[in-house]
């Protein structure tokens, strides 16, 4: 499996000086031959289509918190484009290896969201099985699924598969002593690996200018001997390309890339934070003037893609999808409390085995 | 028959398993070409290829990080962490992630990862060689904890382990890699999770696993002088912890001491000792005694012996039980 990797010219591997960006923030498209869009008329709704529902079930999200029918919430706000548009460039036999944030990778990978909020409601710690629609575990823990992603494009190498890992990151996780040894362990067994790193600015409250030194996080790349790329998050369509470029190198064995996607966090990092003590209102005010579903949607009007009509069906749809995302979590049964010992090992131990009675038993004197 | 050593019985466990399930992988640092430092791996790259046998960086949570993320695709992956005390920086990948995993994907997630760990002492080793830390990922849930003391032992367990759907962390008892037994192999031996009877005997039952089995043995022998009949199990698994046998030989000699090279604080002879006050309370004629190391950092090689369990420490220990 070792090779002896020509060592590649660093200047080749350098990121750009400016971020990709194919929407400015006004939502006109600067068309840039290196980075040609492929996408049919039906696949940029789509596009739109996705980031609008994920807005909607993440702001159902919130509120479901409030209403103390979801312990805590991270939400995506912000970071619709950068998720929608990275994962729809992934092919089906691609594997996702997530983070807390990912709601719009999950959708896009056509995940049903009631999944994911299990671990949120605290029913179960993940739950959904991962080879259903080839995502991950949410991983908490920062970073470290970086290297289960690294290690399953280790094995696709082994294998001569035709699939890519994906591992989706923040910029604080860049810090992470895994995250180095998965971005070294991907480049030097040459594996079918992209780190994608949504920079959204903040690491709960530590603002990603005192997490590195770094020029930007995909300068980080170079060290590893791997291409770093950068693209405007909050652009959809530049998220896509760019993301689809790594991706292809990626398979065509040109070993792993890592991608910085420039977006912002609008909500708190949590629904258990409160972002007023560390930023302010004009840096909001900015992001929010960069918003990606508004800079979408002015360029799909621009192409008469979409009308008032199809704008207000959009939204109905994922309105509709939010209630029933709502519905489902106040509908959700109880864990069942005698599960919990039947996933440990394979087969349970006589411990274990003990331990379930003693709980059996201590359930049936509650109810006697 | 030929004299097999448990070093030279692991790698022929190694060589077996690649044979028969082209899935088991290998890797770690310098288990290619060198072979592994204590010769563990050798030949494997020169017998199954470079895919299946290699070096990895050197980093030992980037080791079974990605062991987990292999065995997500679907490879049983055969890891080795070159000493005991470099499974701390991989601590949060086994902690967190192996151990967990199955659980938190409710078993949709199995992983088959054998973690193999050189342990313990009395080798001459400079700091970090020489440490056994096994308690602290017994008390881990979601992990399998083995731990061989013969050469047969070693292979039929290694096996085992690697056809096991679980976790598992095979600690290696380094000063015995070189132990030999007449042996044909291959052996087969029970599941991991039952204890074994080494040396029947009737005054008191020595507890023990891994490199203090052979230590207890010699115990046993040197007894023989004072008319004590000394009972020897070897645990061979830690978790699970194959407590019926315990219970039916303390049910026999009512004394039991319990012996390994952790310090004594917190160990797994906490735990039997705990367990057989609660399941054998009537059947002691004695408390149940825990010999090991001092809670202390381990010591540096010229002070080894002070701090490692002896057959006079174990000795003396059975006495203290025949006082009571």
């Amino acid at each position: 499996m070792v090779r002896d990797p020509s060592v590649p010219d660093p200047s080749t591997l350098l990121p750009p000086d400016r971020p990709i960006q194919l929407l400015d923030s006004e939502g006109t498209y600067r068309a840039d031959p290196d980075w040609a869009i492929d996408l049919s008329d039906g696949q940029l709704v789509e596009l739109y289509r996705m980031m609008v529902m994920a807005r909607q079930i993440d702001a159902q999200s919130i509120t479901l918190q409030r209403q103390g029918q979801l312990g805590v919430y991270a939400s995506l706000r912000g970071q619709e484009a950068a998720q929608v548009g990275s994962a729809f460039a992934l092919a089906p036999q691609d594997w996702v290896f997530p983070s807390y944030r990912e709601l719009g990778v999950a959708l896009t990978r056509g995940m049903d969201p009631r999944e994911l909020l299990h671990v949120f409601r605290g029913t179960w710690l993940g739950a959904h099985d991962p080879a259903k629609h080839h995502f991950g575990l949410i991983t908490i823990s920062i970073g470290t699924q970086a290297l289960h992603a690294a290690g399953f494009a280790m094995g696709v190498r082994l294998d001569g598969a035709d699939c890519c890992a994906v591992v989706y990151l923040g910029d604080g996780a860049t810090s992470e002593g895994d995250v180095h040894e998965a971005l070294n362990f991907a480049a030097v067994f040459d594996a079918p690996c992209v780190f994608f790193v949504q920079n959204n600015q903040y690491a709960i409250s530590m603002p990603v200018t005192r997490q590195t030194k770094a020029p930007t996080i995909a300068h980080k790349a170079v060290g590893y001997g791997m291409p770093g790329y950068r693209c405007d998050g909050n652009d959809v369509l530049a998220s896509y390309a760019v993301m689809r470029r790594a991706l292809e190198h990626a398979r065509g064995g040109g070993g792993p890339v890592l991608v910085e996607a420039e977006t912002y966090r609008m909500e708190a990092h949590t629904t258990a934070d409160d972002p007023t003590r560390y930023r302010d209102d004009s840096e909001l005010e900015h992001w929010r003037s960069r918003d990606p579903i508004t800079r979408f949607e002015v360029f799909l009007r621009d192409r008469r893609l979409i009308d008032d009509d199809l704008v207000d069906t959009v939204a109905q749809a994922a309105t509709a999808e939010a209630q029933a995302v709502r519905a489902a979590i106040y509908d959700a049964p109880h864990g069942d409390p005698l599960e919990l010992f039947d996933h440990v090992y394979a087969e349970p131990t006589p411990r274990l085995r003990a331990q379930r009675a003693q709980l059996a038993a201590e359930l049936a004197g509650q109810d006697a | 028959m030929a004299a097999v050593t448990m070093a030279g019985a692991l790698n022929r466990a190694l060589h077996d398993a690649m044979d028969d399930d082209d899935r088991v992988v290998v890797f770690g640092e310098d288990v290619a070409d060198l072979g592994g430092v204590f010769r563990v791996t050798d030949r494997l790259a020169e017998r199954f290829g470079s895919d299946r046998c290699f070096d990895t960086p050197l980093a030992e949570s980037g080791i079974v990080g990605t062991a987990v993320g292999m065995a997500m695709y679907g490879y049983r992956p055969v890891v080795e962490l070159q000493f005991d005390g470099f499974s701390y920086p991989a601590f949060e990948q086994i902690t967190s992630h192996l151990a967990k995993m199955p659980n938190r994907s409710r078993g949709t997630v199995r992983l088959p990862v054998v973690v193999r760990i050189p342990f313990g002492g009395g080798i001459g080793a400079v700091e970090h060689h020489s440490e056994s830390p096994e308690a602290l990922y017994a008390h881990t849930a979601g992990l399998k904890i083995v731990t061989p003391s013969t050469p047969s032992d070693a292979y039929a367990l290694l096996r085992a382990s690697i056809a096991s759907p679980d976790p598992v962390l095979f600690f290696e008892p380094k000063r015995r890699y070189w132990t030999k037994e007449d042996v044909e192999l291959p052996v087969t031996a029970e599941p991991p999770g039952t204890a074994v009877i080494r040396r029947p005997g009737s005054t008191a039952t020595l507890i023990t696993y891994g490199p203090t089995v052979a230590t207890c043995l010699e115990a046993a022998e040197a007894a023989t002088e004072e008319g004590w009949e000394l009972e020897v199990i070897d645990l061979r698994s830690l978790v699970p912890l194959d407590i019926d046998t315990l219970v039916s030989a303390v049910e026999r000699t009512g004394r039991a001491i319990v012996v390994h090279e952790a310090s004594v604080f917190g160990g797994l002879g906490a735990e039997v000792a705990a367990e057989l006050l609660e399941r054998a309370f009537w059947s002691l004629e004695a408390p149940v005694l825990r010999v090991g190391g001092f809670d202390i950092p381990y010591p540096a090689s010229q002070l080894e012996h002070y701090h490692l369990p002896d057959v006079d420490r174990v000795l003396d220990a059975v006495e203290r039980s025949l006082d009571y």
